[in-house]
């Protein structure tokens, strides 16, 4: 449990970073919260040679409601998503799902950019800003571009990130005023990875679904996004026949590993159990 | 209050009694000044002056022939002082050690490795870091063998070889050896009477009951810094040592180094739980390190090498068969274990015991007759089985009896309450000769059982599973009610010498006092504390004994040179053996010290009568002196030809071994849709005999049910069949946390040992011991009125939801 030998470099600059991840090349790593990383590194399934830490970057902190969008700094914790009164008030559920992660010693350093960045589908994030709708913005020496979270996810720890580019901020559109929301995690444990966990967003009106969005985590190489799950819930009053297929769809997407979380079999069925429980809680939430 | 019961100065007997903090005092912990603070000394924390430090390399397969070993390049890098290897290690017969169990276990593999991570060579640094990178340089070149880790599989005809080193050996340490992957075979009781007994039963119940295979991990992973002083010739190791005199004169054995040369010393121990009892290839490694460069090497394990490497617990393969008439009574009982030891059998038991205690297996119950036959066997996986916080394979047999008992109910439709109570030893039947051949010291199972009973409301939870399974039927809740019954009894406090030793030495234990000047007192005993609290038990002992406060009084464990010989902390004997040698060294004392009055006071001893803290002359209360008078008298006034000074030794060999015994009650609630299972109550009704503490013996009731929680509930080390060990870190390997340990109600009965000097019968293992069984047949009771017999641990999500789905009950 102790890493190989590493230069460190502090930039203050997102220019200063990508120019030395630029200049650096394979060998170096973006630092941001590091709870995945240097568990990596100890266990030196991860060698480099050189570590960016984005921390004193001041710019990849803070978070900004700009008129419908969330605009949320790559260097954002944890700790102070679950402290914003922006996100309480306009969208809940990344404190619902924030709170889940991990323990409070770990959300006061893990950062939302790293936790979405790294490309692991265990994280919980990734499935969060796929049912949010999010982009991230994907900086590099030649400048930014935009990506949508349910594009960036190529595979397990594969993603749309080019070599230089850093992920300096998280856009989140603001769910509609009456939404109704629920993150719904299985886990063996505090400080686990979800066994499965579904992110629900919806609406109502005159008592049926007007819109949803339903993304999965940790069943598949990457965070799944259940495009056919969410239609065949709008429209329908989310009665038993709306809810059973839309889980029988976003069941079939899945393809969750065999590991000490449980068999396969078993983590599509949890996926199925928490888009179930997260539907009704939303509807539950949701206005009108 | 008569006037007699008055100190001279005003001050009543209570206060000087409170005073005190003898026996039954809820003392705060001593030692947790130093610990709540950071200011503890662990072995980590041991710096010596140009010290090196040591890493291992391991294998990465679980069996396979070592080819080749080239250390050249690993040697090269800068900081690098040695890489040893099992050719350095051969000259020395050091390349093996013996192990406790009569076998011996590789320190560095020689030809072939035999389980994954195991040690293959020792790379020694300037700091840790150069030698973890120079670890990953040596370049072992394997040839992978096939891979045995089904113990079901270890003696088929023609199963892979793994003990090349003793085929051809027919006789090992315990008997003959049927196969060359068999260990040994025990055999106790009566078998063709069992076996008559089965034969004209009426009613017969046989289940496999596995109990997986788990590992203590203790806070404090193992590790050990030694310093040979080749000037003197003496060698000092500090180390995470149960046992540090056992180690002492194991490594003067081993090296050749006389004994009084060798300084052994335990310093604050961070949790053992067993998994320090058993000496490791760190521990040998950094010793011959140390001899062959002249400096001090330390090593320090990583999590992953604790859960993967040092000493497993558990994995036995108990199929347990009762027979029974038809209204309930057990007429005997017939079990078969398949034990599966790993590479080496390295089990820390008494020498003779190579299935512990595990003949403790009719339990709390009188059952006439009875037979059981362990068979130990060789596999692809780390060596150990170790005691995890229980007596020597005790959970084992506990666990086994007490899922046989819920099965034997189901099949006869009785309640599990019913017919424990119906089979219970008597209180009258005590001491009690079971049919497995131990003497039970003393108990009262049935008020136990019935204060459990009421205290839980027993007859209502029952009746709430009833309507909860209907309510289930009916479709209006997803939730399985299952409420789990243990009663259990222990055997701890090993033991007499007559039948207990480690390596031949009798497993005594010791205890030293002084008593200066002033009347404080430094003791020193054989044992060594890992968080159990010596430091303010022992005290209390010896404050009642001699009456002095237990503030007064250091206790000092854990440094062979100043410490009496004794065999260390683990089977709960701390208290049943060096808890026994303390009173007794204290009444050696007052024997003296009553001499000194008697001289002091112009009186007959027999004139004299012991209260609290001082002597009185019997109808002449205005005349006693106090210990403290007595103390500083026998540094200067002492009766005619009596040597000065107040300090004794007692070595306690004690007559028998202890058997505390428990009640417990655990409810629980089943998601049927996930599996989840919510301990909605659990009750834990403990007699351990007199109560030393009773804050400490809460303590460590709350800390054993919830190392039992997670062992019953989710941990498991497990090998896949390519012989890879899953789980060995504690992302996967189930430690709970504050959020998911249940509430703890505890309680206790007091029943004396008659043996023991203060009637005290040890408790920290108590809660391991029963609380598995409790947790297992809750969850095996949620289903009782279901198609089910027998649920596998450990009970964790997908495991549990498995049996809804075969039942066909989830949604």
């Amino acid at each position: 449990m102790i890493p190989g030998s590493f230069s460190y470099h502090s930039p203050a600059t997102v220019e200063e970073a990508v120019g030395l991840l630029a200049e650096l090349g394979d060998d170096a790593r973006p630092l941001a919260g590091g709870h995945s990383l240097l568990p990596m590194m100890k266990l030196r399934l991860a060698p480099l040679e050189h570590l960016v830490d984005l921390r004193k970057i001041d710019a990849l902190k803070g978070i900004k409601d700009e008129g419908g969008t969330l605009v949320i700094g790559a260097m954002t914790t944890q700790a102070e998503l679950l402290a914003s009164d922006v996100i309480a008030g306009q969208c809940p559920i990344i404190q619902e799902t924030a709170a889940l992660i991990a323990d409070p010693q770990v959300r006061y350093v893990g950062t939302l950019g790293g936790n979405v960045a790294n490309g692991d589908p265990a994280n919980d994030m990734p499935g969060l800003m796929q049912c949010l709708d999010a982009s991230y913005q994907l900086t590099g020496k030649g400048g930014s571009r935009e990506v949508k979270a349910r594009d960036f996810y190529e595979g397990a720890f594969f993603t749309a990130l080019q070599e230089g580019e850093i992920l300096t901020a998280v856009k989140v559109p603001v769910p509609p005023a009456g939404h109704g929301y629920a993150y719904e995690k299985l886990k063996r444990k505090i400080g686990d990875y979800a066994t499965a966990a579904a992110a629900v967003v919806l609406t109502l009106a005159g008592g049926s679904c007007k819109s949803a969005s339903i993304a999965l985590t940790n069943v598949g190489e990457t965070p799944l996004y259940a495009a056919e799950a969410s239609a065949a819930l709008v429209g329908s009053s989310l009665d038993k026949a709306a809810v059973d297929q839309a889980v029988s769809l976003a069941g079939a997407i899945t393809a969750p590993a065999s590991a000490g979380r449980g068999p396969t079999h078993y983590r599509t069925k949890m996926a199925g159990v928490m888009l179930r429980r997260a539907i009704q809680r939303a509807h539950e939430r949701a206005a009108g | 209050m008569s006037d007699a019961a008055q100190k001279t100065d005003g001050e009543k007997i209570e206060d000087r009694e409170a005073n005190l903090k003898g026996i039954g005092c809820s003392r705060k912990r001593t030692e947790d000044a130093r610990f709540i603070q950071g200011k503890g000394n662990y072995v980590d924390d041991v710096k010596l002056p140009g010290m090196l430090f040591g890493d291992f390399v391991r294998s990465p397969y679980g069996h396979a022939r070592i080819k080749s070993i080239d250390t050249s390049k690993a040697l090269a890098v800068p900081g690098v002082k040695a890489v040893l290897t099992a050719a350095d290690l051969k000259p020395l017969s050091l390349h093996y050690m013996p192990t406790l169990a009569g076998d011996v276990q590789a320190v560095l593999a020689e030809e072939k490795v035999l389980f994954q991570n195991q040690e293959v060579a020792f790379v020694v640094a300037e700091d840790r870091y150069i030698a973890a990178d120079a670890a990953e340089l040596v370049e072992v070149d394997y040839e992978e063998l096939p891979v045995l880790v089904d113990p079901f599989k270890s003696m088929e005809p023609d199963a892979p070889l793994l003990r090349e080193d003793i085929k051809d050996k027919t006789e090992g340490a315990h008997g003959a050896r049927k196969h060359y992957n068999h260990i040994f075979t025990w055999e106790v009781g009566e078998k063709e009477e069992t076996d008559a007994a089965f034969d004209k039963a009426e009613v017969t119940i046989k289940e496999l009951i596995s109990y997986q295979r788990v590992h203590p991990s203790p806070m404090e992973t193992c590790a050990s810094v030694a310093s040979m002083d080749k000037i003197k010739g003496e060698l000092t190791v500090y180390g995470t040592f149960q046992a540090p005199h056992v180690v002492r004169t194991v490594t003067s054995l081993l090296s050749g180094i006389p004994e009084h040369k060798i300084h052994v010393i335990a310093p604050d121990i961070g949790g053992g739980f067993g998994n320090k009892v058993g000496v490791y290839p760190g521990y040998v490694c950094s010793i011959v390190a140390s001899i062959v460069l002249g400096v001090p090497v330390k090593w320090v394990e990583d999590r992953m090498e604790n859960l993967s490497a040092t000493a497993f617990a558990r994995d036995y393969h108990m199929t347990a068969e009762l027979a029974a008439t038809k209204d309930g009574k057990i007429t005997g009982l017939r079990a078969h274990v398949l034990a599966d030891h790993g590479a080496f059998d390295a089990c820390a038991d008494p020498t003779k015991w190579p299935a512990g205690f595990f003949n403790i297996c009719t339990g709390s119950y009188d059952i006439p007759t009875a037979h059981v036959a362990v068979d130990g066997v060789y596999t692809n996986k780390a060596p150990g089985g170790v005691a995890y916080r229980c007596s020597f394979r005790v959970t084992e047999a506990s666990y086994m009896i007490e899922r046989a008992m819920d099965i034997l109910a189901k099949k006869l439709g009785m309640d599990p309450v019913e017919l424990r109570l119906k089979n219970f030893i008597q209180p009258q039947q005590f001491p009690y000769q079971s049919a497995l051949g131990w003497e039970y010291d003393s108990g009262d199972y049935p008020t136990a059982m019935k204060k459990a009973m009421e205290k839980t409301h027993y007859d209502a939870l029952r009746a709430e599973q009833k309507e909860k399974r209907e309510a289930f039927a009916r479709g209006e809740t997803r939730e399985l009610m299952g409420i789990g019954v243990a009663f259990f009894t222990e055997i701890v406090g090993a033991g007499p010498t007559r039948n207990c030793d480690i390596l031949g030495v009798g497993m005594f234990d010791s205890c030293e006092i002084r008593i200066h000047p002033t009347g404080a007192a430094i003791a020193r005993l054989g044992t060594k504390s890992q968080g159990q609290g010596h430091e303010t038990t022992y005290a209390q002992i010896l404050a009642t004994e001699i009456g002095i406060s237990a503030d007064d009084i250091m206790i000092e464990e854990g440094d062979t040179d100043t410490a009496p010989y004794g065999l260390g902390t683990y089977g709960s004997r701390s208290t049943p053996v060096a808890g026994a040698a303390a009173a007794r060294v204290g009444r050696k004392i007052r024997d003296k010290a009553k001499k000194i009055a008697a001289h002091l006071l112009e009186v007959g001893e027999d004139d004299l009568e012991f209260e609290v803290d001082r002597f009185k002359v019997k109808g002449l209360p205005e005349k006693q002196k106090t210990m403290k008078e007595v103390a500083w008298a026998a540094y200067n006034n002492l009766p005619e030809g009596m040597e000065p000074g107040l300090e004794a030794v007692d070595y306690y060999d004690p007559p028998n071994m202890t058997y505390p015994f428990g009640a417990y009650i655990c409810v629980i609630d089943i998601d049927a849709d996930t599996g989840v299972s919510m301990i909605r109550k659990f009750y834990a009704l403990d007699d351990c005999g007199t109560r030393i503490n009773p804050m400490i013996i809460e303590g460590q009731v709350h800390g054993g049910l919830t190392e039992a929680f997670g062992i019953a509930m989710g941990q498991e080390i497990y090998y896949d069949e390519g012989g890879n060990v899953m789980g060995a870190s504690l992302m996967d390997y189930f430690v709970p946390t504050a959020v998911e340990t249940p509430e703890w109600e505890t309680d206790f009965t007091v029943t004396p040992s008659p043996h023991h000097p203060i009637g005290a019968k040890g408790v920290g293992e108590s809660p391991n011991v029963g609380g598995v069984s409790a947790f297992s047949n809750a969850v095996n009771d949620a289903f009782a009125h279901l198609d089910v017999t027998h649920i596998q641990m450990p009970h964790d999500h997908w495991r549990t939801w498995k049996v809804c789905e075969k039942l066909g009950l989830t949604g």
